[in-house]
């Protein structure tokens, strides 16, 4: 791959001189004590899985900036087409964009073909664009539906490489739902089984991985119907205090009371009307 | 931010300067892989394992690198994931046009041209090692070598990927010119368990398939079913 480099014409296609700049100006602004402002990423657990009528989905909904958490309840599970949905994982703003590109086209496709979509279709769009910018679109998809053909599950990754699979998990938590995956999925499951299998695999997830957490979002994809569900599974619900630091009014006697009242003149007065039409 | 990233931290793939790379995109999905490709008289076997890595992380362990681009052509895929599925659609594309374009089944030399010439023309950029084999009227079956780098060569038989440094001596040793397809099958099958054996970014199951005049004859082997060998 390291050969010596002539400095020849671009053949076309991207150009991606300006990321290589930018890295250098990120190291240089380090060295001096700045730092670039961390991209929102969806440090995650999303995963699906196919069933007897269908697929689920599932995700957490926590959204990271660097070490905080800067959205706890957010959506992961974006819409494609009414019988295909999509996880995302990886930078938010690459999610939430990619898949609202190839939700736009495909529904040109459709409209083009006269034929409800179908989920080898979206996978191709989503891979060739992410193919094309070389993985520096940061996003790692989990693609379901049910389609003319049944259901399909796929995983796509950055660098544009899909594999078709019936059970599929991607982010930071991956693993851990995995584990809960390779222990317990079996061929067609009915939806209950398969929505608790799903429900699980998250959950072990947002408890074991640092980047996912809140909420377990699903969605449960058949023929002809689709149940988005938000949130399923509330794991982390805020704790109610027991007790609470007020005082009554007379807790501290009061020994002594002095009023002095302020002569204050009123120079200016402006009146600023709001237009609320 | 290690915890807070997509991926944990893996030890790259591709080489290139740490500095100059923003770290999530260097962790590429590779098919660090054993493929193999044997002719026969009448037609072709090929084998290939079935593991895709992600750094240390097994992201498919059933993966089939086994690509169909034509009827009587299939390609074996083995370095980026990524890299490889563009390259294998974008020629399966190229093919079915100009199968079209000449109603007759295209040659298996031709397939070999274009991986090539997708892989020379754009070497800089790829991570590809791909084997093109099936059978064609002209010359029945072929096998052709496109490493890295985008040379290209037919060779009778060809192995490639990460896997297959643990098995040329086998190779050397175990073929010879003329075998029948049984023993072709047979070969390939255990030279591709041996290389699974030794080299951790090959496993999972072995993936066979026969390329001939009659058609596309495709087999799994699952774990348990691989042959045994007595170093243990």
């Amino acid at each position: 791959m390291a050969t010596l480099a002539v400095r020849r014409a671009p053949l076309g296609g991207f150009s991606f001189e300006n990321c290589k700049r930018n890295s250098i100006l990120e190291s240089e602004a380090n060295k001096v004590g700045f730092s670039v402002p961390t991209a929102r990423k969806t440090g995650t657990t999303i995963c699906g899985v196919v069933f007897k009528d269908g697929i689920v989905l599932g995700a957490d909904t926590r959204a990271t900036e660097g070490m905080v958490v800067a959205d706890k309840n957010c959506s992961k599970i974006h819409y494609i087409s009414p019988n295909i949905y999509c996880c995302g994982a990886g930078t938010a703003a690459d999610t939430e964009m990619t898949t609202q590109i190839i939700s736009s086209n495909l529904e040109l496709h459709a409209l083009s073909t006269g034929r409800q979509p179908r989920v080898a279709t979206a996978n191709r769009m989503l891979k060739q664009m992410l193919f094309r910018y070389q993985g520096y679109i940061g996003a790692a998809l989990v693609l379901g539906g049910v389609d003319c053909n049944g259901p399909h599950l796929y995983s796509i990754y950055p660098h544009g490489s899909t594999d078709k699979l019936p059970y599929v998990t991607m982010g930071s938590g991956s693993l851990a739902a995995m584990a809960v995956f390779e222990d317990r999925y079996k061929t067609g499951m009915e939806e209950e089984e398969a929505k608790q299998l799903v429900r699980d695999a998250i959950a072990a997830g947002i408890f074991n991985d640092l980047g996912s957490g809140s909420n377990i979002d699903l969605c449960v994809i058949t023929k002809g119907n689709v149940d988005y569900i938000r949130p399923h599974d509330e794991a982390n619900k805020k704790g109610v205090r027991t007790g609470d630091y007020r005082y009554k009014r007379g807790t501290t006697a009061v020994l002594s009371k002095v009023v002095n009242p302020l002569d204050l003149e009123l120079l200016e007065e402006t009146v600023q009307t709001m237009d609320t039409s | 931010m290690a915890a807070a990233s997509m991926m944990p931290i893996f030890s790259q793939n591709v080489s290139s300067n740490s500095d100059l790379v923003p770290e999530w995109s260097r962790q590429e999905v590779s098919t660090g892989t054993t493929i193999m490709a044997v002719e026969y008289d009448g037609g072709v076997v090929v084998g290939a394992d079935s593991r895709t890595t992600t750094g240390a992380y097994i992201a498919n362990r059933v993966t089939d690198k086994l690509t169909r681009i034509h009827d009587r052509i299939y390609c074996c895929r083995s370095g980026s994931a990524a890299d490889t599925q563009a390259i294998a659609e974008v020629v399966s594309y190229q093919l079915g046009f100009h199968s079209i374009e000449l109603d007759e089944p295209p040659l298996v030399e031709t397939a070999a041209h274009l991986f090539r010439a997708s892989c020379y023309r754009y070497r800089e950029e790829l991570m590809a090692g791909i084997l093109v084999a099936g059978w064609d009227r002209r010359k029945g079956g072929q096998v052709y070598c496109v490493p890295i780098g985008g040379m290209l060569v037919r060779q009778p038989v060809s192995v490639g990927g990460s896997g297959s440094s643990y098995i040329y001596g086998f190779m050397d040793s175990n073929y010879k010119p003329g075998l029948s397809k049984d023993q072709c099958l047979d070969l390939t099958t255990k030279a591709l368990t041996l290389a699974m054996e030794r080299d951790g970014s090959s496993g999972g199951v072995v993936r066979l398939a026969t390329i001939s005049e009659d058609g596309v004859e495709r087999r799994v082997i699952l774990g348990d079913q691989l042959p045994k060998f007595s170093t243990h």
